[in-house]
C-alpha cells in the first residue's frame, strides 16, 4: 500500500469492526442452533479468532522452525542432528551458551535484587513516588535505545565516555569496557539490569503493600529489630511476587539480543545465542542452523514455562 | 438502552463494511500505481546516499521515473529475506561478488547482458570489474563506483613526502621519525557489525605482496589454509604495525575506523601514517576537519620484488532484481560513464570505468590513475568469501589484536570455519 495514512486507518478502524462483526455473525448463527448445545459451543466459536491468530503466527513458525533445523541451508534436503552437531563444536555457540548463562544469573540476581532493595527502603517513605519514577523511567525506552545511550557511555575516549572521564579524573587509564572480555558481558548486563530494575521494583512494591501491616506491628511489639523483620516477615511473604519478577527477568535474559547486536554485535566473547541466531539467519543464511538454534534457545525456555502454568493453575485452583 | 445497543451494532457493521470497501478499493490503485517508480536499496546513509540521489537525478529528470532508495545497514538481512520470500527490491547494492554469486545461483538475481549495452560497457569497464560480476559467463553485478586500496596516507605537514620503494623501507623511515608521543601507525577497527574490516584490507596487502596472487586467489577460493607461513606472515607484519600504533590495541579495538586516523591532524601529531582506502579522504573532511592541503598519499610498497607493483581495491556491485522495464532503464543508467561521473565528482568515490575523468582534486585523479594502471589487479579478499568466513576474518582480526599471542589457536578457527563456509557452495 502506498499510502501510510490509509493503511493506518484501515488497521485501525478495520480490525476491531472486524472483530466486532464476527461476534455478531456468530451470535447471529446460534440462534439458529438448538438452545442445548449453544453454551457449549459459544465459548469454542468466540476464542476461534484468538485461537486461529495464534495458530498461524505461533505454533506453525514453532513446527515449522523445528523442522528446518533438520534440514541443510535452504531447507531443501533433510540432514538429521548435523546443524546440532555444528552448533555444540562450534567455539562461538559454547561461548554464547555460557554468557547467556551469566545473564541469566546476574541479569536475574541484579534486577530482582535492587528492585528489592529499592522498593523495600523507599517503602513508607515521604518521596517514595518522585523516586520510584526516576527508577522507573529506564523502561519507558527500547532496547536499541538503552543500547546506543550507554554505548556512548562505554566509550573508550574520555571526551566521549562518561565513564571513561570518571575513571581519568581519578588518574585511572581508560577503560575499555566493552572489548575487554569478561568485562564486557557484565557490562552488557549492566545495561539490562538498568532497564529492568524499575520493573522489578513497582511489582514487588505491589507486593510489600499487600502485607498486613498488622503482621509488621505484631513481629516490632515482640522485639524484632527492622532488619529481623524483613528477614522473618517480609521476605517470606514475598517470595511467590519473587518469583514471579524472577520468571520474567529469566525469560528477557534468553531472549537477550538487541543491547548485544547494538553495543558489541558479540565481538569479543560477549555473543548471546540470539545474536548468533541473527547472524546465521540474516548474514549467513543457514536457515538450518540458526533454527537449531531458535530450538535449543525454546527448548531451555520450557521449563520456566511449566513453572509458570503450574503457579496459574495453583492461582486458579485457590480462586 | 436496547435501542442504542442496535444502533450502536449497524454502525459497527458499516463501519466495518466501509473499511473493507476502501481497502479494496486502496489495494486496486495500488496495482496501477507501480508502474513509473523504481525500488532501490543500498547501504549508503547521510552524506553517501546524498551522492547517490544526485546521480540518479538527471535519471529521473529525463525519463520521469521517480527512484524510490532505501539506505539500510542490514543489506543483509533484507535480502536474504528478500529471497527467501519473493519480495526484492527492483535494483540493490550487493555486499560483494561472493554474495552477488550466491544469489545468482539461486536464480534471484536477473542477467544483464540483454538489459545493459554489454558491449559498450566491456569496452569502457576495466575486465577485472566485469570479470567479477559475471557468473558461469552471464553478467549479473555491474560496478557504480569503484575505490582503491592500499594507499598509505600522511599529513604533508608532519612527513616530507618521500615515496619509499619497499615496506622495509618504510618501516625504517617509521622508525625514525615515529619519536616521542608520535607514533607510526593510526589504526582504528571499530564499524558496527563489520568492525574488523580494516585490519583485513591490511592483512589482505600483505598476502599480496608478500606471497603473491596465485597464494592470494586460491585463499580467497578456500583453497589455501590459514595456518599456513604465507598467511601467518602477513597476520604478523599487522601485528607489528599493531605494535606501533598511536593508543595500543584497545585504542585500535574501540575506534571507528573513519575517526581513526584524527591524530594524524593534531599539531603534535599522534602518527605518521594511516592505511586506507581512497573513500577516506570524505572522513578525513568530515571527521577531522581536514581540507585537501592537509593529506596526501603514496602506494603501500612492494614487499617482496616478485610480486611488484600488486594492488587492491573495492566497489559498489548493483544487481537486479526484478525485471520491470523502469529497472531496465536505470540501470542502463548507472553504467554510462555519464552517471558514474557525477559521484566521482562529489568526491570520495572513484569508477571502474576509463571514459570517466572529472575528478574533484589530484588526489582523486591520481588514485584513479593507480586503478587504471595496476599491473596486478585484486578485488578485496574478505569481499570475495562466503559470508561466514568474511565474519571469521572479520572476527579473527579483533581477537589477533587483543591477544596477539594466540595466532595459532585463531588461524586453526578459522581453518575449521572454511571447512564449513566453503563447503555449502
Amino acid at each position: 500500500m502506498n499510502n501510510p495514512l490509509l493503511t493506518s486507518g484501515l488497521v485501525i478502524i478495520g480490525v476491531p469492526a472486524a472483530v466486532v462483526g464476527y461476534i455478531l455473525l456468530i451470535e447471529f448463527i446460534l440462534r439458529f442452533l438448538p438452545s442445548r448445545i449453544v453454551p457449549r459451543v459459544r465459548p469454542y466459536l468466540w476464542i476461534t479468532p484468538a485461537l486461529a491468530f495464534l495458530a498461524v503466527f505461533l505454533v506453525y513458525p514453532t513446527i515449522d522452525t523445528i523442522r528446518r533445523s533438520f534440514m541443510d541451508r535452504y531447507s531443501e534436503k533433510f540432514v538429521g542432528l548435523a546443524n546440532y552437531e555444528y552448533l555444540f563444536g562450534s567455539k562461538d555457540v559454547i561461548t554464547a551458551l555460557v554468557n547467556n548463562l551469566l545473564w541469566l544469573v546476574f541479569l536475574t540476581v541484579g534486577a530482582v535484587g535492587f528492585g528489592l532493595l529499592i522498593a523495600v527502603l523507599v517503602d513508607r517513605v515521604k518521596y517514595e513516588p518522585e523516586v520510584k519514577s526516576v527508577v522507573f523511567l529506564p523502561m519507558a525506552i527500547s532496547f536499541v535505545a538503552a543500547g546506543v545511550i550507554w554505548r556512548f557511555m562505554y566509550d573508550f575516549r574520555p571526551e566521549v565516555g562518561t565513564l571513561n572521564a570518571v575513571a581519568g579524573a581519578f588518574n585511572a587509564g581508560p577503560i575499555a569496557w566493552l572489548s575487554e572480555s569478561p568485562l564486557n558481558t557484565f557490562a552488557l548486563i549492566a545495561v539490562a539490569v538498568w532497564m529492568q530494575v524499575g520493573f522489578a521494583m513497582v511489582i514487588i512494591s505491589a507486593g510489600l503493600k499487600g502485607i498486613d501491616a498488622e503482621l509488621l506491628e505484631a513481629a516490632r511489639v515482640d522485639g524484632a529489630t527492622e532488619f529481623q523483620i524483613f528477614r522473618k516477615v517480609i521476605f517470606p511473604l514475598l517470595l511467590p511476587t519473587i518469583a514471579v519478577i524472577s520468571t520474567t527477568m529469566v525469560i528477557i535474559a534468553l531472549k537477550a539480543f538487541d543491547i548485544v547486536y547494538v553495543m558489541t554485535n558479540g565481538n569479543f566473547h560477549s555473543e548471546v545465542l540470539a545474536n548468533r541466531m541473527y547472524k546465521e539467519l540474516f548474514n549467513v543464511g543457514h536457515f538450518g542452523r540458526a533454527s537449531a538454534i531458535a530450538v535449543v534457545l525454546f527448548i531451555a525456555i520450557v521449563p520456566m514455562m511449566i513453572f509458570n502454568i503450574r503457579r496459574f493453575r495453583e492461582q486458579e485452583a485457590i480462586r | 438502552m436496547s435501542i442504542r445497543r442496535s444502533l450502536l451494532i449497524r454502525g459497527a457493521a458499516a463501519a466495518g463494511s466501509l473499511t473493507l470497501l476502501l481497502g479494496a478499493a486502496a489495494c486496486s490503485e495500488d496495482e496501477e500505481s507501480g508502474s513509473g517508480t523504481v525500488s532501490v536499496i543500498g547501504t549508503w546513509g547521510g552524506a553517501e546516499q546524498e551522492a547517490f540521489l544526485q546521480m540518479v537525478a538527471p535519471f529521473e529528470e529525463k525519463t520521469g521515473i521517480k527512484v524510490e532508495y532505501t539506505g539500510t545497514r542490514d543489506i543483509n538481512a533484507v535480502l536474504t529475506t528478500g529471497v527467501a520470500s519473493g519480495i526484492l527490491p527492483d535494483l540493490a547494492g550487493l555486499p560483494g561478488p561472493g554474495q552477488m554469486r550466491e544469489f545468482a545461483q539461486r536464480g534471484a538475481l536477473v542477467p544483464l547482458d540483454d538489459i545493459i549495452d554489454i558491449d559498450t560497457y566491456k569496452a569502457e569497464t576495466s575486465p577485472g570489474f566485469v570479470e567479477l560480476g559475471t557468473v558461469d559467463g552471464q553478467l549479473y553485478g555491474v560496478f557504480i563506483k569503484a575505490a582503491v586500496k592500499g594507499l598509505i596516507w600522511y599529513n604533508p605537514a608532519h612527513y616530507d613526502g618521500t615515496v619509499p620503494e619497499t615496506w622495509d623501507e618504510l618501516t625504517a623511515i617509521a622508525d625514525e621519525q615515529a619519536t616521542g608521543d608520535t607514533a607510526a601507525w593510526c589504526v582504528g577497527l571499530e564499524a558496527g557489525p563489520g568492525s574488523g574490516w580494516p585490519a583485513t584490507d591490511w592483512i589482505e596487502d600483505f598476502v599480496l605482496r608478500q606471497s603473491g596472487p596465485d597464494v592470494y586467489d586460491a585463499w580467497v577460493a578456500g583453497e589455501h589454509p590459514w595456518n599456513s607461513p604465507e598467511i601467518r606472515s602477513a597476520f604478523e607484519a599487522y601485528g607489528e604495525v599493531v605494535a606501533n600504533s598511536y593508543g595500543g590495541s584497545d585504542y585500535v579495538v574501540n575506534t571507528n575506523f573513519g575517526s581513526a586516523a584524527n591524530p594524524m591532524f593534531d599539531d603534535e601529531p599522534g602518527c605518521l601514517f594511516h592505511h586506507q582506502a581512497s573513500f577516506i579522504t570524505e572522513f578525513f573532511q568530515d571527521e577531522a576537519g581536514a581540507s585537501t592541503e592537509d593529506y596526501d598519499f603514496f602506494r603501500m610498497p612492494d614487499i617482496n620484488p616478485a610480486y611488484a607493483g600488486a594492488m587492491t581495491g573495492a566497489g559498489d556491485l548493483f544487481g537486479m532484481f526484478n525485471d520491470t522495464p523502469e529497472a531496465r532503464a536505470l540501470m542502463e543508467y548507472l553504467v554510462t560513464a555519464e552517471a558514474q561521473s557525477i559521484w566521482v565528482g562529489i568526491g570520495g568515490a572513484l569508477s571502474g570505468n576509463s571514459k570517466v575523468d572529472n575528478y574533484p582534486d589530484e588526489i582523486a585523479a591520481r588514485s584513479a590513475e593507480l586503478l587504471a594502471q595496476a599491473e596486478v589487479f585484486r578485488f578485496d579478499a574478505s569481499d570475495l568469501m562466503p559470508e561466514a568466513m568474511n565474519n571469521a576474518f572479520w572476527s579473527a582480526t579483533l581477537e589477533y589484536t587483543q591477544k596477539p599471542g594466540d595466532l595459532d589457536r585463531i588461524l586453526n578457527e578459522l581453518d575449521s570455519v572454511r571447512e564449513s563456509a566453503y563447503a555449502e557452495e
